[in-house]
């Protein structure tokens, strides 16, 4: 005999049923555009509150020694997979030769040894992971003005970018032997070495962005690298320095060797590591896939404030 | 007798005696609590898949990643086991926290499960997107209710406690515990308890859940620097964060196993049309029917 469902189970099962389809519509309304632009509104309140929050000048919390982090965790690329960068990295970055460009007076070449003559600040911060997690740490390096203002910005310009040497995506090209992320880590294709704890489950925006690449011409055989844009209010800010030490020594691999960005009002996964070239732009809707950055192509917001 | 200026004139029902129509919920009121169960419920649930990104929690300024005061992982066994380690102890939750089956019916590692968390699928930027969207949408309608709710009267018919409530604390807690609910003029009011709670929710758990999502943003911290000191840092900021997100999901468990036992249909009516039922115990003395024509 097949016992009748009780009125509670019943209602139960409707329940379970019920919640389960909402949680289904509401994945399917996630991925339409419409409600994806929708809900991004969210984010562009971001922005525009706290940049009226926020002055050009307004200084990230800066902290003691005693706060550094005994190990400052390194996340997304930790040891980049490119052969031109292996080679720098086997000479201690003494070929290493920062390329300022685009919209700039006066192009730039700087060796390690010429940004370190430059002023330089030191600050020790609080880095703050999209993922959740913070570390303290004590950087040295450059003021990014001190170098834009040797290059001379023309009047176009709009946005700092940040090429990076770390392949993200594999292209049918040679130059990588494995891939990586930098800073964002919950996805597929993130490295290895990420602790298991992150989770390891399948990022659906990470297999929708590979998807959208392979879909594009432009990035059909060429790996693509790390990338990240700032606007000019955060290029100017005092705090945001290309920076060649960690806590007193040379940048290791492992945290962006020999030069990332330090952007301390903005997450992880704005501080590009591994930086080759700042290129000084009037509008990034040519590069990668359009949205300013590797994360940023992957569906993260371009302002990382919060 | 306590004032009940929420009583409007009732519709002519032709109820029997003992049941009295008033008019609890304005329309402003009725709104902002629909926005607000549906704010919350998608905050949670977003919340928790931006939690599932680094499922472990700390305190103080920085993640201290070998002593976390909580964590779930997921063991190298086949299948994994999930463990959730809660100040040093640790439990075996495999199937419900850090791993539990995906979308796809194979265990994956994740904190929360994939039925508890929007999207359900892993998807951190995703989750960021509707938590963002919808705490402005929680701010935006919380302001409008308390600003409609100071103006009207309304919030201190709701939240403020009476003399006398404050009186008979003691035998109101007695009634709650027993699930004694007031009938007649003592239904028209909240009780005491009730406005106590909806008070520590207002004033306490609300605002503190909503600054200490601030003080995880690292440029509101540089325009504030207040409130790292508030929450002791940012990674305590974020533990409270979670707390308090527990905090107010064992409050509206609470409230909804209440709207069920003291009337579902009554209160849903209530909340949905505004107009709630008084129910009277019958007590055929003279005095009282007076009593409650003039209410």
């Amino acid at each position: 005999m097949i016992q009748p469902p009780s009125r509670r189970s019943l209602l139960l099962g409707a329940t379970a049923a019920a919640g389960t389809a909402m949680l289904g519509g509401c994945d399917r309304l996630g991925e339409a555009d419409w409600f994806r632009r929708t809900l991004k509104t969210g984010e562009d309140a971001n922005l525009f509150v706290q940049r009226l929050l926020l002055t050009e000048r307004t200084l990230a919390p800066e902290y003691a020694q005693a706060d550094i982090s005994p190990w400052f965790k390194p996340n997304g690329t930790e040891d980049p997979p490119d052969k031109a960068y292996k080679a720098l990295a086997r000479r201690k970055f003494a070929d290493y030769r920062l390329e300022v460009g685009g919209l700039v007076e006066t192009p730039l070449k700087l060796s390690l040894a010429e940004l370190r003559k430059l002023p330089s600040r030191t600050q020790i911060t609080r880095h703050d992971c999209v993922e959740g997690w913070s570390c303290i740490g004590k950087w040295t390096g450059v003021p990014l003005s001190e170098i834009l203002d040797r290059a001379r910005l023309k009047s176009q310009a709009r946005y700092v970018v940040f090429r990076c040497a770390d392949t993200m995506d594999q292209g049918e090209d040679e130059g990588a032997e494995g891939d990586g992320t930098e800073d964002v880590s919950s996805g597929g294709n993130a490295s290895p070495a990420m602790t298991k704890q992150s989770g390891g489950g399948e990022d659906k925006r990470d297999s929708g962005g590979q998807q959208a690449a392979e879909g594009s011409s432009a990035s059909d055989d060429a790996p693509v690298r790390y990338y990240e844009s700032i606007d000019l209010v955060d290029a100017f800010h005092p705090q945001t320095i290309l920076a060649y030490e960690l806590n007193g020594k040379a940048l290791p691999v492992a945290n962006g060797a020999p030069l990332r960005l330090r952007l301390e009002r903005n997450l992880g996964y704005k501080q590009a590591k591994y930086v080759m070239r700042v290129e000084v732009v009037e509008s990034f809707a040519d590069i990668g896939e359009g949205k300013g950055g590797y994360w940023e192509d992957q569906g993260y917001a371009w302002y990382a404030g919060i | 007798m306590p004032r009940t200026y929420l009583t409007r004139s009732a519709p002519d029902t032709g109820e029997v005696e003992h049941r009295r129509w008033m008019f609890r919920h304005p329309a402003v009121i009725r709104i902002t609590h629909w926005v607000n169960a549906l704010c919350l419920l998608v905050l949670l649930m977003s919340g928790l898949q931006i939690f599932n990104a680094h499922p472990a929690l700390y305190w103080g300024k920085v993640s201290t990643f070998d002593t976390p005061l909580l964590s779930m992982t997921s063991t190298e066994d086949d299948p994994p086991k999930g463990v959730t380690t809660v100040l040093g102890r640790t439990f075996d939750t495999t199937g419900w926290l850090g791993s539990s089956p995906g979308a796809d019916g194979e265990p994956a590692d994740r904190g929360f499960p994939s039925w508890l968390t929007l999207p359900s699928d892993q998807d951190l930027t995703g989750g960021r997107s509707w938590h963002f969207f919808f705490a402005w949408a929680l701010v935006l309608n919380g302001a409008l209710y308390l600003l409609y709710g100071l103006f009207s009267g309304q919030l201190r018919f709701r939240v403020v406690p009476q003399r006398d409530q404050v009186r008979h604390f003691a035998a109101s807690v007695w009634e709650h515990l027993t699930l004694r609910f007031p009938e007649g003029d003592e239904a028209k009011r909240y009780n005491v308890i009730q406005k106590l709670t909806y008070a520590v929710v207002l004033f306490v758990l609300l605002p503190v859940q909503v600054l200490a999502g601030l003080a995880m943003s690292p440029a509101m911290d540089a325009a504030f620097p207040f409130l790292l000191t508030l929450f002791d840092g940012r990674q305590s900021a974020r533990t409270v964060h979670f707390v308090v997100a527990a905090l107010l999901v064992l409050f509206v468990v609470v409230h909804v196993a209440l709207v069920v036992l003291s009337g579902f249909w009554n209160n849903m009516r209530g909340m949905l049309t505004g107009w709630f039922v008084i129910e009277r115990r019958i007590e055929p003395t003279a005095g009282d029917d007076v009593r409650e024509h003039r209410a």
